[in-house]
């Protein structure tokens, strides 16, 4: 067994660069046991010794908030970290100095990285780290995560902690009368035997910490105590004012370390955060300024990807098929395997990787604006349109992150602490074209519209936000009435992006869209193949096929839409399983289509421009697939809201794709 | 000292929080991220939408709601 080290820190303390610059590339993300907070793990190496490093969920308090916070604090009171690195912002010390109190009063062996002090001295602030330390009573080492400074230094402190019995550090006072307080409480809750300090929760319980009295209440022994019933008809008048005291408290301390240990200009530096946000959050300008941003992350996609690298993937794809039916034909393999890897495999698993540059290059530009920022920004300029819809900004990131995957989208959000807005926001994500939804917009532009690709591109996105702000508001005058939760959010300094973190986070989704492409796609294109060529004897791909026979049974619902072929109905049936599996379906099923190209001169056949404009819409809004049905299940606590998703926009889909269809034959498009 | 809403200052205006009449969860927020009785705020932005002040070196935006019910003290 390793020793572990937990990482705990504000949001936007560089706590997950930190994370990053210590394990490199030995990570592993997972999930927390009950809930969906994320759990990353990974390995870090000093002096021959291999260190187990868990990032814990960025919280500014470690109280019972939210599930993060809980998530958090369990880890370190039960999970036994051996020792905790306290990531802290040197620009914004007395704040994160904060959760640090907490981590004092919890006993924790405690190593404070005072981060990001390049930053804090290009703003003239100045800490005095060895003071802190002093009268912190726990080593503060100066680090910048970015650029892997300090971190030798740090682990080198971290491991003495580690093996040194806990000493020396500060304790708070809250004022005399809590203090007494709390000394008499934890003498009842010593009788018990918790699976915590007793001082803590005897803290806790004065705070009013939810969990910490549901933790009391099991207690036997102490709810049958006349002491215990005594002591809190005592408090109870004062319950209120004690939890605001506590909090003060902390920041008293805070304020008396930092006195004279942190210094600031006395007019603070304009930065050029400052100076950028003039524009970028400007009152009129905001807005438009967003719009132009995605559209140029749009148009830069599809340039990039499509018309640069597009045509290097087709060929690469024809190229390997091509080398597999050869070697097959050298072996002697049976007809029907050789069918198999053409038809199926390399067409359909095939006609989803080609896609992956401009994935690539879609999500190298989100996380370079993420990284940036900017998207904080996105969510403070779009909190008035949101209001107008009944919701709010923060629901806007969940929205954006959706843009990458539904599954994180609606993880994302959590950090809505409403439960009208969260119940709306997961509602509305699967609305936000995903990435695996790229591949069947693209065949279709290339077909029918291939000079107009980003404007298309950016329209069927537009869509899909006009549709989900539509809904919200629906949703929030009928289902879910009520206030939304307030906006409070911090609005980071911008940073130069680094191309290390571009590339990570590019990475995260990339990889997912690869194993999809590798597990789910090609189980469900194999399984479409047999269904495809079987019963033995009829035309494979045929119309007399299973699969043939299962897609006219649908075919007939989308008439109205303009696309009643079965192939389509197929497709669309298939992109529940999961929506790259489209365009790996279609890929197949029409006959004598090796890859991408073809695909798109077969549909060019098939299709017209309208009845390609209203499959595009119905593939934008339709049933989103099994992971994100699954993850509203989840999120939501109960299959009805997951079924309930299904349908909606299934129906708010195929309404929207008649209508298109209907009008614009009536008007004489074809 | 007045007591004024945070909604009812100008940009460049700097005051200290003197007590946040909103609903518990959120008050205990706020406080957690640095809004505590005492503390220093420095409007940054207050026009439409969501009010921008400086915080103890960071820039938080706070929605107009939350903000109208935080009262402050002008300083001098």
């Amino acid at each position: 067994m390793s020793m572990t080290i937990a990482l705990v820190g504000n949001p936007n303390s560089g706590k997950t660069t930190l994370f990053n610059a210590l394990t490199g590339a030995n990570q592993h993300v997972g999930n927390w046991p009950g809930v969906t907070v994320e759990r990353k793990e990974g390995q870090t190496r000093y002096k021959n010794q291999v260190y187990t490093v868990v990032d814990l969920p960025g919280t500014y308090s470690l109280g019972a908030f939210s599930e993060d916070e809980v998530v958090a604090r369990e880890f370190i009171l039960t999970g036994n970290p051996d020792v905790v690195i306290n990531v802290v912002d040197a620009t914004n010390i007395e704040r994160n100095l904060y959760l640090t109190t907490q981590l004092l009063e919890m006993g924790a062996k405690v190593v404070v990285a005072l981060n990001m002090v390049d930053e804090a001295e290009a703003r003239e602030i100045s800490v005095d780290e060895k003071a802190l330390t002093k009268r912190l009573g726990i080593p503060v080492i100066p680090t910048v995560a970015s650029r892997r400074r300090g971190m030798d230094e740090l682990m080198e402190a971290a491991t003495a902690v580690m093996y040194a019995p806990l000493n020396g550090h500060a304790r708070l006072s809250y004022g005399e009368s809590i203090d007494r307080k709390i000394a008499e409480l934890k003498n009842l809750l010593t009788k018990e035997d918790f699976a915590y300090p007793p001082g803590w929760l005897a803290l806790k319980l004065l705070e009013g910490d939810a969990y910490a009295q549901s933790v009391v209440d099991q207690s036997q022994t102490l709810q049958g105590s006349p002491a215990y019933g005594r002591f809190w008809n005592e408090v109870a008048a004062h319950a209120e004012d004690y939890q605001l005291e506590i909090v003060d408290s902390r920041y008293k301390f805070v304020g008396e370390i930092t006195k004279d240990t942190v210094r600031r200009p006395k007019v603070a530096v304009q930065t050029t955060t400052d100076r950028v946000d003039r524009v970028l959050t400007h009152k009129y300008w905001g807005m438009p300024i967003f719009a132009v941003i995605m559209f140029i992350v749009f148009q830069l996609t599809f340039v990039i990807g499509e018309d640069l690298l597009g045509e290097v993937m087709v060929t690469g794809v024809d190229y390997i098929g091509e080398v597999f039916e050869s070697l097959l034909l050298a072996v002697h393999a049976p007809q029907w395997l050789i069918d198999f890897t053409a038809n199926g495999i390399v067409a359909g698993v095939g006609a989803v990787i080609e896609f992956v540059p401009l994935i690539v290059i879609l999500y190298m530009l989100m996380g370079f604006l993420e990284d940036s920022g900017y998207m904080a920004r996105a969510a403070y300029v779009m909190d008035n349109t949101m209001r107008l819809v009944g919701l709010q900004g923060k629901t806007f990131i969940s929205m954006i992150v959706g843009f990458g995957c539904n599954v994180p989208g609606v993880m994302a959000t959590r950090t809505l602490e409403s439960k009208k807005d969260r119940m709306i926001a997961i509602l509305i994500n699967p609305f936000m074209s995903c990435g695996a939804k790229i591949p069947i917009y693209l065949v279709f532009i290339a077909a029918f519209f291939p000079s107009h690709g980003g404007l298309i591109l950016f329209s069927v996105y537009a869509l899909g936000i006009a549709i989900a702000f539509l809904m919200g508001k629906i949703f929030s005058k009928t289902l879910f009435k009520g206030e939304s939760s307030h906006f409070i959010m911090e609005l980071p300094p911008y940073r130069k992006p680094t191309l290390r973190n571009v590339l990570r986070n590019m990475w995260d989704n990339v990889s997912g869209f690869l194993t999809r492409a590798g597990t789910t796609i090609f189980a469900v294109v194999s399984l479409l193949w047999v269904l495809a060529v079987l019963p033995a004897g009829v035309e494979p791909y045929g119309a007399e096929s299973i699969l043939g026979r299962i897609g006219l049974l649908i075919a007939p619902i989308f008439k109205p839409a303009g696309f009643g072929s079965w192939q389509a109905a197929v497709g669309l049936f298939s992109g529940i399983a999961a929506k790259e599996a489209v365009v790996a379906t279609l890929g197949m099923v029409y006959a004598g289509v090796e890859a991408g190209t073809e695909l798109v001169a077969a549909i060019r056949e098939v299709f017209t421009p309208l009845t390609a404009v209203s499959f595009m819409v119905m593939t934008l809004l339709y049933t989103p697939c099994a992971a994100t049905l699954g993850t509203i299940r989840k999120e939501t606590g109960s299959t009805k809201w997951a079924l309930f998703s299904a349908v909606y926009t299934f129906t708010i889909a195929w309404v929207l794709a008649v209508f298109i269809f209907q009008v614009g034959s009536l008007l004489g498009f074809s | 000292m007045k007591y004024l809403s945070l909604t009812s200052l100008h940009v460049g205006d700097i005051c200290k929080v003197a007590r946040i009449q909103a609903g518990r969860s959120a008050t205990r927020r706020l406080y957690e991220m640095g809004f505590n009785t005492g503390a220093q705020v420095k409007v940054l932005k207050n026009d439409r939408g969501p009010i921008i002040v400086g915080l103890g070196g960071q820039k938080v935006a706070l929605g107009r709601g939350l903000a109208e019910k935080m009262l402050v003290g002008i300083e001098q």
